[in-house]
């Protein structure tokens, strides 16, 4: 299977519920999800993969960049809903997070569960 | 000494990185036939037929995460045999590599039928061979109105192709779900123009592609030649371990002592594969712990979602929450009274609270299920 290219990269900063900081580079279109998982970065699990279908992929997502994402679609607020930690208002599915330049140096918060 | 992973799919992957996780330090051989890095299966009937997806966004990690984690990928090539008595496997290269546990998990493989030019769809493979096939062709039959049949003819016909799907049952989808959900289905395939004839085994001899979802057999050779007991897959105890102790079997292969389901089962899901990595995982680490988690599944057709929690086999009740007019609903099943699954339609956090409520064994009722003002949340507080 051939590696990822060289691609344009976005800055993702997580933050873990221990206070770890990770900040990593994640190709655009990737998911904000999929920039944790290959970065081996604790706090998300996705259990799906990505296909939204297990809530696993919780993130808070620091308020400032709220507005910069496009809104919530009906199954993920639903499965907002039901995560294992609290939904918060800035309360989001990494895996429907694409990562875009426009969110360079967005800046997210893994919550204390995810199962 | 090391742990092996024979079989580098969704379950020995999964071993791998859980073992890593876990602080384990010692030597991994990830060993895999497909010459591909490992990835996930589910896109390559959803988001890469219907042209969303590369084929490349399927693999669960880049190449470089393999030695930053110290776990030894080995593609392209074939664990032959297990030497159990000297603790080893013997590639398809003649090469040994010894373990102290090995794990298998070589999946499963499409059931075949004795009819020339079908495609098939398991691999990475068969995905890019039948998207151009797919692409080239104009009417298309399907054989086997199962999930993947069904995942390959809502693509097909999203792509504007003439899809008719043969399905040898009176009903799609009938090993995995209720009647009236396979009514559901069969509607929605309808109203996509796609014909579906049930109770109807021959393929169309004028379509210009037959594709055929007819099962998948489990890949017993290893094991079975290594002396291990098997009968609809590699028989393990509740910690995944075969008859042989350092041997566990994870996955679509391996049958297993199911708490839900009363009896040995074997399952074919990405849940599966993933639960059962991490628990050999574990049991390898050396913690004891037994397979337990809630089984689930799903599948996505057209703007469908279908989630299904636990395994509705034996039920004895059926009681739906919702109207299917709305495309919104969930079927709840109960054994003796007792909540064993739920399917849900577009219902997604319904499924999520589902999960919760099997794996809690929290009590529900019949007639709590099926009242939409009850807040199932009210259950787990
Ligand atoms: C098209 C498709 C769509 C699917 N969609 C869904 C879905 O939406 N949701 C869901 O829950 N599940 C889905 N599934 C099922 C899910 O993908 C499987 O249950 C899961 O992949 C099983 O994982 P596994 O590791 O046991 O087997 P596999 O993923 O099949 O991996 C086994 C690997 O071992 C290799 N192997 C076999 N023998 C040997 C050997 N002797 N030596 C070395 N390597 C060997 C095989 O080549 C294979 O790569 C889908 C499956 C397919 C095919
Ligand atoms: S990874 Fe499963 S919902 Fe996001």
């Amino acid at each position: 299977m051939p590696l990822f290219g060289k691609k344009e990269t976005a800055s993702i900063t997580y933050i873990s519920h221990s206070g770890a900081v990770n900040r990593v580079d994640v190709p655009v279109g990737d998911s904000v999800m999929e920039g944790a998982i290959r970065n081996n970065i604790e706090g998300i699990v996705a259990e799906c993969g990505g296909a939204c279908q297990c809530g696993t992929c919780h993130v808070y997502v620091e308020p400032q960049f709220l507005d910069r994402l496009k809104p919530v679609q009906d199954d993920e607020n639903e499965m907002l809903n039901t995560t294992a930690s609290p939904r918060q208002p800035n309360s989001r599915l990494g895996c429907q997070i694409e990562v875009t330049l426009d969110l360079d140096g967005l800046v997210v918060r893994t919550p204390p569960r995810q199962i | 000494m090391s742990v092996v992973i024979a079989g580098a799919g969704q379950a020995g992957f999964q071993t791998a990185v859980s073992l890593r996780a876990a602080g384990y330090l010692e030597p991994i051989t990830l060993i895999g036939e497909e010459p591909y890095l490992p990835y996930q299966r589910p896109p390559l009937s959803k988001g890469f037929l219907l042209g969303k997806q590369g084929i490349e966004s399927a693999a669960l990690r880049p190449e470089s995460f393999y030695a930053a984690q110290r776990i030894e990928l080995i593609t392209g090539a074939r664990v032959q045999r297990i030497e159990p008595q000297f603790r080893s496997v013997v590639l398809s290269s003649g090469a040994r590599v010894s373990y102290k546990k090995l794990v298998l998990a070589p999946g499963a493989r499409v059931r075949t039928l004795p009819l020339a030019g079908i495609s098939y769809l398991r691999t990475c493979t068969d995905a890019v061979e039948l998207k151009q096939r797919l692409n080239a062709a104009a009417e298309i039959a399907v054989i086997g109105g199962g999930f993947i049949g069904l995942e390959v003819a809502a693509a097909a016909a999203v792509l504007g192709k003439r899809v008719t799907v043969f399905e040898m049952q009176n009903r799609l989808m009938a090993r995995l779900v209720s009647p009236v959900v396979s009514e559901f289905f069969r509607r929605v395939h309808g109203e996509h123009g796609i014909e579906i004839r049930l109770s109807s085994p021959a393929p169309d001899p004028r379509a210009d592609l037959v594709v055929a979802g007819v099962g998948v057999l489990p890949n017993l050779e290893l094991a079975r030649d290594a002396g291990l007991p098997v009968a609809n897959g590699i028989i393990v105890d509740e910690y995944l371990r075969t008859a042989d102790e350092n041997i566990f079997a994870i996955g679509d292969c391996a049958e297993y002592p199911n708490p839900f389901a009363g009896a040995r089962t074997r399952l074919e899901s990405v849940q599966n594969a993933v639960d059962q990595g991490k628990t050999a995982a574990a049991n390898i680490a050396g913690r004891n712990e037994a397979y337990r988690a809630v089984p689930w599944f799903w599948t996505d057709q057209f703007d469908v979602k279908l989630q299904m929690a636990g395994l509705s086999g034996g039920a004895d009740r059926e009681v739906l929450r919702g109207d299917p007019e709305s495309r919104r609903f969930s079927v709840f099943y109960f054994q003796r009274g007792r909540l064993i699954a739920v399917d849900s339609i577009n219902r997604p956090g319904e499924h999520l609270m589902a999960r919760k409520l099997l794996a809690s064994g929290a009590v529900l009722t019949p007639e709590q299920a099926a009242d939409e003002s009850f807040d199932l949340h009210t259950i787990l507080a």
